[in-house]
């Protein structure tokens, strides 16, 4: 939305109007996210409190953002994708495709003289899924999740095919000082995050793009009636959907050094899973690009304080479980009520 | 006034017919519009005009016929090249966007930007110029058009329409969510318009306000225009009546049987109120007695039904049935105790569109059908079979898949679901909703059918002239609130719009 900034708090003498008043900004834009942030920073002081200055260090803090970039990326475009009132399963699948294609022999080999053509390759591979995704789901009228479902098992293949199964390591030494390198302090793979986020928040916020997807999540016929070119527009945002994933997909080669058929498995549930406690509604039509780095970012420090404490990864899955039931509850409380900010 | 022998159309519509799934819904409409006009489409409902107004928006294709624009031939094949043209409309279910602003909504396709991106300050500027000229300059261009009452939502739409460069404005039925003071700046707005040129399409089936803000009037029946560019001064009451309904006005209506005397009361409703929707409201029905509830659209006349049928929670008040109480907010409980709904959204609340007529008819009888789960669909079907015979739904077929079938006979597997049932009181949310004229008197007789074999019934319907028709007693009703219960003989159309007029002012 265009006004996430802060409803003016005024001083109420009746205790009444101020309740009102709370419950009203609880439920804009910008009062679930302060709901995030206040949660994100219980995490932190739980953080802080079980693992102490490990926890707080800069360079803890810098590896989880780091290990949070490449879904936050995926996020980024699921987010466009499910305000719109569509889902993308295939965006795991399609990160893995990237990668592969993009560290296969005869590219590498290519990219010894020119390193970012890996990473134009692995966009050219996302882009490209996510415009098949787009048309068959526009113009075939097939279901979103039914078309993209059938991209994740279709892209999985194809890449299990091109790599032959088998795990093809980074040897283009341009692109591996590129992907570990830092800028003023601060990881590549960080800055592409902040990047694509703030890219994504003057899209959704800023243009005409953003605009339009929010109208066709809240009203498709509306928006057909106000003279959008709606499936036009779906295309659009599933390829841009599709292009996060091949940024994620040159990512995560960097990160691991290698591309392989099994890179990004299940990695589209823990995007949709940050959209969706980010306080984007699974229906389209409202979200918000700040509740969804803040979803990914609740989730990922919550990983670090069970690494930290060296507990049990399935209580850590159950957790996250229960963190998605209650933010989603939370959300169609003030969904239902229809208290808006005017 | 206009003089039309002098204007040159800005828009001829020649001999369009439209058809969906072999359904003809246009047979062929013929009119034309005048710069500067008010010109007026009648005709009931069903009759066309919504179909007639979708051709003008490009948002269907006719079939035949030719629509031309100063002079020449075009086609509009979607709604931007309509809006290219200079044909805005406004339509009655307010297409607008809940989760946007007023704002964004006003400049929805055709925002404000350089290069993609929007101009947010020059549309909101933009936006508080045209609400300031649409009498509304208290509403915030930054207000989220969801938190807005019908009213104003119709004030956007129209705000809407006027931030293109337009030539013709096609506005259907604007007044229906309208007070009389709204109603006032509405025609306001339409003389201003025409004023500068503007030729408005204006759909309505109030015959005052036609009278009052009209220049020509072209009548819709059945698909057909039955007379185009009549001229409002000129024309009688009566004759638009006979034109719009064709000659057997008054057969349309069975005629009442009387309330035997000693009828038991089936359905008493008592204080019965949803906070912010409608006010206390008692009311009882007797066995074989039609009731209906008058009012506007969004009167809470649709949600009174639902809270006696347990769709919708009441904060106060009790609905019995037979003199035993229903725990009400519960429609398993209402379905036990025998109310049945007829919902005024067929497709959407009452009908499993892709299902066959017998699993639509027995759904809400599964205990009948069932031997501990397993459903015996034999029996369904001969059940479903008789009753579509007894309900005169040809063919008779109970494994034809509802979405197939024409309105009346959907309106038909509704009642059939209840028959089956063995429903003592049925509520009729809009009955004959896109039900064409033909199939309309069918199903007033069935309903009369219905009364006599003693069922309650109570009746809903935006046509204030089917609930007259109807029903035994009429209860008046205006924004939530009871004005009035009268006998359906002692009120005639007229008689109930002053009623819900004053009750609206005050």
């Amino acid at each position: 939305m265009s006004h996430q900034t802060a409803a003016p708090v005024e001083q109420q003498s009746s205790s009444n109007r101020a309740s009102a008043t709370l419950r009203r900004f609880l439920g804009s834009a910008a009062g679930r996210n302060i709901g995030l942030v206040i949660a994100l920073l219980l995490l932190i002081i739980v953080g802080a409190a079980t693992g102490g200055d490990r926890f707080t260090s800069i360079s803890n803090v810098l590896t989880i953002v780091r290990l949070a970039s490449v879904t936050g990326v995926l996020a980024i475009g699921m987010t466009f994708v499910i305000i719109s009132g569509g889902i993308d399963l295939s965006v795991g699948s399609v990160l893995g495709l990237s990668s592969v294609v993009a560290t296969l022999a005869a590219v590498q080999a290519s990219a010894a003289a020119f390193w970012p053509l890996m990473i134009i390759i692995a966009l050219a591979v996302g882009l490209a899924a996510g415009v098949i995704n787009g048309i068959i789901i526009a113009y075939g009228n097939v279901v979103a999740f039914m078309a993209t479902l059938a991209m994740l098992i279709a892209a999985r293949g194809f890449a299990e095919i091109l790599s032959n199964r088998t795990t093809q390591t980074v040897k283009v030494r341009g692109f591996l000082e590129f992907s570990d390198g830092n800028f003023l302090g601060v990881p590549t793979l960080v800055w592409i995050f902040i990047l694509v986020s703030a890219a994504g928040w003057v899209l959704l916020n800023r243009t005409t793009f953003g605009r339009r997807t929010v109208a066709i999540g809240g009203n498709r016929e509306a928006a057909r009636l106000a003279g959008i070119n709606v499936k036009r527009h779906i295309v659009y945002l599933y390829a841009l959907c599709g292009l996060t994933a091949g940024i994620a997909g040159i990512m995560l080669t960097g990160r691991t050094t290698s591309g392989t058929s099994t890179h990004g498995t299940l990695y589209e549930l823990d995007a949709i899973a940050a959209v969706v406690v980010g306080g984007t509604l699974l229906v389209g039509g409202r979200g918000t690009i700040v509740g969804t780095v803040l979803g990914i970012l609740i989730f990922n420090v919550l990983t670090n304080i069970f690494t930290q404490n060296n507990l049990n990864t399935s209580v850590q899955a159950i957790t996250k479980g229960a963190i998605i039931v209650i933010a989603v509850l939370i959300q169609q409380r003030f969904a239902n009520r229809g208290v808006r900010k005017s | 006034m206009i003089n039309d022998d002098h204007g040159s159309p800005l828009l001829e519509v020649r001999g369009i017919t439209k058809s969906f799934a072999g359904v003809a819904a246009l047979k062929g409409v013929d009119f034309s519009i005048v710069p500067g006009e008010v010109h007026c489409v009648l005709g009931q409902n069903g009759a066309g005009k919504s179909t007639l107004i979708k051709v003008l928006a490009g948002v269907h294709k006719p079939e035949n016929g030719e629509l031309l624009w100063l002079g020449e031939s075009v086609t509009i094949a979607d709604p931007t090249a309509a809006l290219d043209l200079g044909i805005a409309t406004m339509y009655q279910e307010l297409d607008v966007v809940d989760g946007l602003t007023i704002a964004e909504n006003i400049f929805l396709g055709h925002e404000l930007s350089t290069g993609g991106v929007l101009k947010v300050r020059e549309a909101h500027k933009r936006t508080r110029a045209l609400l300031k000229r649409l009498g509304h300059g208290d509403l915030s261009p930054s207000r989220e058009v969801g938190s807005l009452s019908p009213a104003n939502k119709q004030i956007v739409s129209m705000a809407r329409a006027l931030s293109r460069d337009i030539r013709l404005i096609v506005m259907d039925e604007p007044s229906a969510v309208l007070d009389s003071e709204e109603v006032k700046n509405l025609f306001r707005v339409v003389k201003e318009l025409t004023r500068d040129g503007i030729a408005v399409v204006y759909i309505s089936h109030r015959l005052a306000e036609i009278r009052e803000i009209g220049d020509r009037i072209t009548v819709i029946k059945d698909g057909r225009t039955t007379a185009s560019g009549l001229v409002v001064a000129d024309t009688p009451t009566p004759k638009l009546i006979q034109l719009m309904t064709g000659r057997d006005v008054e057969n349309v209506f069975p005629p009442a049987v009387p309330v035997a005397d000693d009828a038991a009361e089936v359905l008493r409703v008592e204080g019965l109120s949803v906070k912010g929707v409608f006010d206390p409201v008692s009311f009882s029905v007797r066995a074989g007695e039609i009731f209906g509830l008058a009012g506007l659209v969004g009167s809470g006349r649709s949600e009174i039904l639902e809270t006696i049928y347990g769709a919708i929670r009441p904060s106060t008040g009790t609905v019995s049935v037979l003199g035993a109480p229903v725990r009400t907010g519960s429609v398993p409980t209402a379905v036990a105790a025998g109310i049945g709904l007829s919902p005024e959204e067929r497709k959407s609340q009452g009908l499993i569109l892709e299902q066959p007529i017998f699993r639509n008819v027995t759904l809400s009888s599964f205990a009948r059908f069932a031997r501990t789960g397993f459903l015996n669909e034999k029996l369904e079907r001969s059940t479903a079979r008789t009753q579509l015979e007894s309900l005169e739904l040809r063919p008779a077929d109970p494994d034809r898949a509802v979405g197939l079938l024409s309105g009346g006979n959907q309106q038909k597997v509704m009642l059939a679901r209840w028959l089956v049932h063995g429903t003592t009181v049925l509520l009729l949310d809009e009955p004959t909703r896109g039900v064409d004229v033909g199939a309309r008197a069918e199903i007033y007789s069935l309903i009369r059918q219905l009364a006599a074999a003693n069922t309650a019934i109570v009746i809903v319907s935006s046509e204030i002239e089917e609930v007259l028709g109807l029903a035994d007693r009429v209860l008046v009703i205006a924004e939530g609130e009871t004005l009035d219960i009268v006998a359906a003989t002692d009120i005639d159309e007229s008689g109930v719009l002053d009623l819900v007029m004053k009750g609206s002012a005050a």
